[in-house]
């Protein structure tokens, strides 16, 4: 699988709170409303400009604080394609995985690009092309790849307990 | 070569010999922690298509993020998980009349030495404060563990912070907390295991060293951990009946790191907006005025942290200009605030008591920010729009420091009220 989007670059320490504020949390349950609200107090910006499979490059920590799943979510369904990083917070990391949000650590490649550039992702190959250059990175270990494969945790959590669609 | 603590409890509970950092293994957690968020995440098991959950005994979930609820919205939140409870036979319901999970969790009982114990919440590290492994994970992994009982975790490398010293008049744990994120950062130890140990840890009360655990996560850790002692059995023979295993590390377990932090010189700490780790000595920023004071939440609501601030307050009234909230941790510890004569001096100094619970710690009710106001607080966290309001700022202190503050309604050095 790959992807082709455009950039949007951020700092390091990138919260839960600025990704999908608390105040939110219990009150927004639909996926496409969390969407509208992605980013609000980072860049109010963001949620109404995204376009699908738009890649967002963050320094170091990505994620960190609460471990509201909404933050992987709403980034999912604003229709960001991979978040790419320096490191992330591991909460925001498993929430990501659980959501199938591609996550991706590429220390070189976020000093590189900068916001609006066009990026290229080829997941299975672990390689993202931005301009001449092609950064590399480690694809995801085989168990933890097989959950992100099927969709999701819950979908996963479906396929290994053998429950067929519909039940 | 010895393992640590980390390294034996998950292979305990994946059913392993032995595990080594960087390992990935399955594990069966004991206790499964879900707060307000269990409405979201029932619906999220439902999706599952599994019509019971595994183990009823293992969920344990207190509402306490907005509570009593604020809106409709919150209302019929907690109306879903009140009904869904029953349906699967959960006896570990706490309602809006108990307290904040982390506080409750090991009052209650359901906090053991060498138990393994995830929750749907960051701050679930607290535990480790009781010589248990605990770490915070996401909605779907709570909903895939009742369903299933398993899930996947990496064994992390652990690093050793070891506290020495003499605690100076007017440091706390929280300021010793801080100072330590300050100085590590937000990443400092990320996706490690810390365990915090030195005679100043050893010295400390429980409720220390829930504080510390707590905010371990504001640094990046899957999990904190403090070596049980006399203090932890003690502790715990009042709360619990059933039987445990203390875990420790070995003598010559292999430690990522080790960091030595002394403590005799150090200064009241305060965390400034809007990341937890912009930690200045209280002194290099005195004067700020601040609009609202909070005293309570997971990281210092507890007995111990009320008396200090009643200690501060008693026959003096707070300024005009800030108004102060109070939070007690849990109705326990309402209750024996209550019997001690702290709320009296509280409220005679101008203080409201609030209903334990979180409060505005994550911006929901009770208490929110305006745009331009300043809160100084005893919560975890400071970032943006934490409080409710992007445009507000918050800063972060220990109750004795925030209580200081409130009485002259701007950022005070505790110092010059002790003696």
């Amino acid at each position: 699988m790959s992807i082709q989007g455009k950039v949007w670059k951020y700092g390091d320490d990138i919260n839960t709170d600025v990704i999908f504020p608390g105040k939110y949390t219990y009150t927004i349950t639909d996926q496409n409303e969390m969407a509208e609200h992605a980013l609000e107090d980072l860049d109010p910006e963001f949620a109404g400009k995204v376009n699908k499979n738009d890649v967002i490059i963050a320094g170091e920590n990505f994620g960190c604080g609460s471990s509201r799943e909404q933050a992987a979510t709403c980034l999912k369904y604003a229709g960001v394609g991979a978040v790419i990083a320096k490191s992330f917070s591991r909460i925001f990391f498993r929430n990501a995985i659980n959501q199938a949000l591609p996550v991706i650590d590429c220390k070189e490649a976020v000093d590189y690009i900068k916001s609006g550039d066009e990026v290229k992702i080829d997941f299975e190959k672990g390689e993202l092309f931005w301009k001449e250059k092609i950064f590399t990175f480690k694809p995801l270990p085989e168990e933890i790849l097989d959950i992100f494969n099927d969709g999701g945790l819950i979908p996963h959590t479906r396929k290994l307990l053998k429950i067929k669609k519909g039940e | 070569m010895g393992k640590t603590f980390t390294e034996k409890i998950l292979a305990l509970k994946s059913g392993k010999k032995s595990t080594v950092a960087g390992e990935i293994v399955t594990v069966s957690p004991d206790i499964v922690l879900s707060h307000d968020n269990t409405a979201a995440i029932s619906k999220k098991f439902k999706q599952i298509g599994v019509k019971t959950v595994k183990y009823p005994g293992k969920i344990v979930v207190p509402l306490d993020h907005c509570v009593p609820a604020a809106s409709e919205k919150y209302a019929s939140n907690h109306k879903i998980i009140r009904e869904f409870v029953k349906e699967q036979a959960i006896e570990n319901f706490y309602d809006i009349n108990t307290g904040v999970c982390h506080q409750i969790l090991p009052e209650k009982g359901h906090v053991l030495p060498g138990t393994l114990i995830l929750g749907a919440d960051s701050h679930t590290t607290t535990y480790g404060a009781f010589g248990a492994f605990s770490a915070g994970i996401g909605r779907s992994e709570v909903a895939s563990i009742w369903a299933t009982d398993k899930i996947w975790l990496k064994v992390p490398e652990t690093i050793k912070i070891n506290i020495k010293g003499k605690i100076p008049l007017g440091v706390y744990p929280k300021d010793i907390i801080l100072y330590i994120i300050g100085n590590l950062g937000a990443d400092g130890v990320l996706y490690k295991a810390v365990e915090f140990s030195g005679n100043v840890v050893k010295e400390m009360s429980i409720s220390g060293r829930m504080t510390l655990c707590n905010m371990a996560v504001e640094m990046g850790a899957k999990n904190g951990y403090v070596e049980p002692d006399e203090k932890t059995v003690q502790w715990l023979s009042s709360r619990t009946g059933e039987k445990y295993e203390i875990i420790k590390s070995d003598s010559d377990a292999n430690f990522e790191k080790v960091i030595n932090f002394e403590v005799d010189k150090l200064q009241p700490q305060i965390a400034c907006p809007h990341t937890v780790d912009n930690v200045k000595s209280v002194s290099e920023v005195k004067g700020i005025k601040i609009d609202q004071a909070l005293i309570g939440t997971c990281t210092n609501g507890r007995i111990e942290d009320l008396k200090i601030a009643s200690e501060v307050l008693k026959g003096r009234k707070i300024s005009k200009n800030t108004r102060l909230l109070v939070f007690p941790a849990s109705m326990e510890v309402y209750a024996e605030a209550m019997e001690l004569g702290i709320f009296q001096e509280l409220v005679k100094s101008g203080a409201v008591i609030m209903n334990p619970g979180c409060g505005p710690c994550l911006g929901a009710h009770e208490g929110v920010l305006a745009p331009g106001e300043i809160c100084l607080s005893t919560a975890n966290r400071n970032f943006k729009g934490r409080m409710g309001c992007k445009d507000a700022e918050v800063y972060l202190a220990s109750p004795a420091t925030v209580a200081a503050s409130a009485l002259c309604g701007e950022i005070t050095d505790i110092r010059g009220y002790l003696k």
